[in-house]
């Protein structure tokens, strides 16, 4: 899909459409998989479902920032914050319609994915690591700070979103929301796709792999990276605008770090650099949890023994996955189905 | 004023443990290139051993004693099981699994000694210092904290430039190849690296506990701080880890006692990007950080 130093640049326009094309393809195919998956499932798992697709939309953009551009963020739960608090402030105080108020969600995520992404250009590594981490422990102390807008502890509260009436009068909710988390996962999915393809894709996976190389090519390694990291927010702020539609609630505790560890450990799990990868990362965030909790449950076991496993077995299979999968869920089914043919490539 | 002083000595004392902490990851990020995220659950451990000691034997120090071992042991245990599979790795991939042994570590503490917090005895009296009529807000145990932490930095000063052991132990991280033919044991090293981080590590624990607590989430903000610490003075400099740590303590005291403790987050926030937009590589980076 993204083979590192493939084929040359194709710019014939016949291969661009067809291209174009093919992805359009692909994005109906998932979104009739997805229709079909909320027709059958119940509403919990229509709820399940929803957020499977917001994760998602984060994770697309983590693809880019991560994978493709080869920057670290432990912040992007704070970008989900910003999304998210936006979405709630436009709905509950202004009355906006969901779409603009999602619109508006991605524009501000991106103006302070701006701010954070041009202070990360400056850094590598563990300190860019520091840094967000910072701005993902301190973001939410603001909603602290100005209980009057953001609500404080207790954040702010908007009304479920209501279904169109030629859906049906008993049409449920949770159906409707996953649609709505769907549809924003459909448009990143598209939107994204295309991009890690095109020569903007080719831009920051060079300035991934030689900063020294990419910049006498006559990129301008700062811009790039701070791209990478504007279209990471961007995402980032849909998915928190999505899952403030879902939950209808914008709150700190929704927000933590855990959140931000989790999200960049999904990505590394599911694989990186690509965007099945990113989708086996939002199906690991949504399901390990219930897997651990049941199977934790299934057991006898005093409540301060069954209390811990699940978050016991989560850990583990972290270890374990990193030990056995280097390259992640998505590498490990590209190696199998790669067969003996080739020699596992691991990205650097 | 004496509000003022107050809050710089408190800001002394908690930021001598931001620099234990930082200490630890220093060591860590010396030895193998990895941020060891898992430092706050180790200390975490070996601290609630220590509260098992202490509660079976009745001596505060048997206890501090055996917390420092369970560190040495814990630390080498883990880079020989753990991390020595990843170190080759791509370096996400030894973050994931620090993080892993993170919520490994929290959950198992938790099944064992149960998710309420404990209290911990300090190792000396905690009544602020009497000055002429007034109470300061610095007690023996806080004398005690720092000096600890300052002693262990001298330590390790002198143990890096000043023996053979720490010549090799520096040759190992800087160019293993180079120090493998020349006869050092490259492994070895690392594992006594991480031995000797998990002992500073324990020790932020046990100074600390008493004012946190034991319990399986207790030392989550002490490992966010002193990661901050660390990054502030430069991952490659234990002087800056201290430094580091304590600039930190100080900076948190003045904004939880002037404004709020709810802003301190932010304020960590605003003077970590504050340094590492004129120092990208911390305080007392090297300058070769740019490297590529």
């Amino acid at each position: 899909m993204n083979a590192p130093g493939g084929r040359a640049p194709n710019r014939v326009r016949g291969v661009g459409q067809s291209r174009l094309v093919r992805s359009l393809g692909l994005v109906v195919l998932a979104g009739v998989v997805f229709f079909l998956a909320s027709e059958t499932l119940g509403a919990y798992d229509d709820l399940q479902l929803a957020s499977g697709a917001y994760y998602f939309a984060v994770l697309a953009g983590l693809t880019v920032l991560t994978g493709t551009s080869g920057q670290i963020s432990l912040g992007h739960g704070a970008l989900m914050a910003v999304g998210a608090y936006t979405l709630c402030l436009l709905v509950g105080n202004e009355h906006w319609a969901i779409a603009p108020a999602l619109l508006a969600a991605v524009a501000v995520s991106a103006v302070v994915g701006t701010a954070v992404g041009a202070a990360a250009t400056r850094l590598r590594g563990p300190y860019l690591a520091g840094a967000t981490l910072a701005f993902a422990v301190g973001l939410p102390a603001l909603a602290d700070k100005y209980p009057s807008t953001f609500g404080g502890e207790n954040g702010l509260v908007i009304n479920p979103p209501t279904p169109p009436s030629w859906l049906g009068a008993s049409f449920p909710l949770e159906r409707w929301e996953a649609w709505i988390a769907g549809i924003g996962a459909l448009v990143v999915m598209f939107a994204i796709g295309n991009l890690l393809k095109s020569g903007v894709g080719r831009a920051f996976r060079a300035v991934r792999d030689d900063e020294i190389a990419a910049s006498l090519c006559g990129l301008h390694v700062g811009r790039v990276q701070t791209l990478a990291f504007v279209l990471s927010a961007a995402c980032a702020g849909l998915g928190g605008g999505l899952l403030a539609v879902v939950l209808q609630l914008a709150a700190p505790g929704a927000f933590e770090l855990q959140l931000s560890l989790s999200l960049l450990t999904a990505i590394v799990l599911g694989g990186l650099g690509t965007l099945m990868g990113a989708i086996w990362g939002a199906a690991v965030l949504v399901l390990l949890p219930n897997w651990t909790n049941d199977l934790a449950h299934s057991f006898s076991l005093s409540t301060q023994v069954s209390d811990n496993l699940p978050l016991a077995l989560y850990g583990l299979v972290l270890i374990v996955a990193m030990l056995v999968w280097p390259s992640g869920v998505q590498g490990a089914l590209r190696r199998i189905a790669g067969g003996l043919r080739r020699s596992p490539s691991v990205q650097g | 004023m004496t509000r003022f002083i107050d809050l710089t000595l408190n800001g002394i004392s908690t930021g001598a443990v931001y620099a234990a902490v930082a200490l630890a990851l220093v060591l860590i990020w010396r030895a193998t290139r990895i941020v060891n995220f898992a430092q706050g659950g180790m200390l975490m451990v070996t601290t609630f051993i220590a509260s098992a000691v202490i509660g079976s034997s009745g001596s505060y120090w048997l206890g501090f004693a055996v917390a420092l071992a369970a560190g040495l042991v814990l630390g080498a245990v883990i880079e020989l099981v753990l991390i020595r599979r990843v170190e080759s790795g791509p370096p996400l991939n030894a973050v994931i699994v620090a993080l892993g042994l993170l919520i490994l570590l929290e959950a198992g503490a938790g099944m064992i000694w149960g998710n309420t917090p404990r209290s911990f005895p300090p190792a000396f009296s905690i009544r602020g210092y009497d000055v002429g009529g007034t109470r300061l807000l610095f007690s023996p145990n806080d004398t005690f904290t720092v000096l600890v932490v300052l002693g262990v930095a001298a330590g390790l000063a002198v143990l890096f430039r000043g023996t053979a052991l720490g010549l090799r132990m520096r040759a190992a991280a800087l160019a293993p190849e180079v120090a493998r033919m020349l006869g050092v044991r490259v492994g070895r090293m690392f594992t006594l690296g991480w031995a000797c981080a998990a002992f500073v590590g324990s020790l932020a624990g046990l100074l600390v506990a008493p004012s946190v607590f034991v319990g399986p989430n207790q030392f989550d903000p002490i490992l966010i701080f002193g990661f901050t610490a660390a990054v502030l003075g430069g991952l490659d400099s234990p002087g800056g880890a201290v430094i580091g740590g304590i600039v930190l303590g100080l900076a948190l005291s003045y904004v939880s006692g002037y404004e709020g403790a709810s802003l301190v987050t932010l304020a960590a926030l605003v003077v970590l990007i504050a340094v590492l937009m004129i120092r990208p590589g911390g305080l007392f980076s090297s300058g070769r950080e740019r490297r590529v």
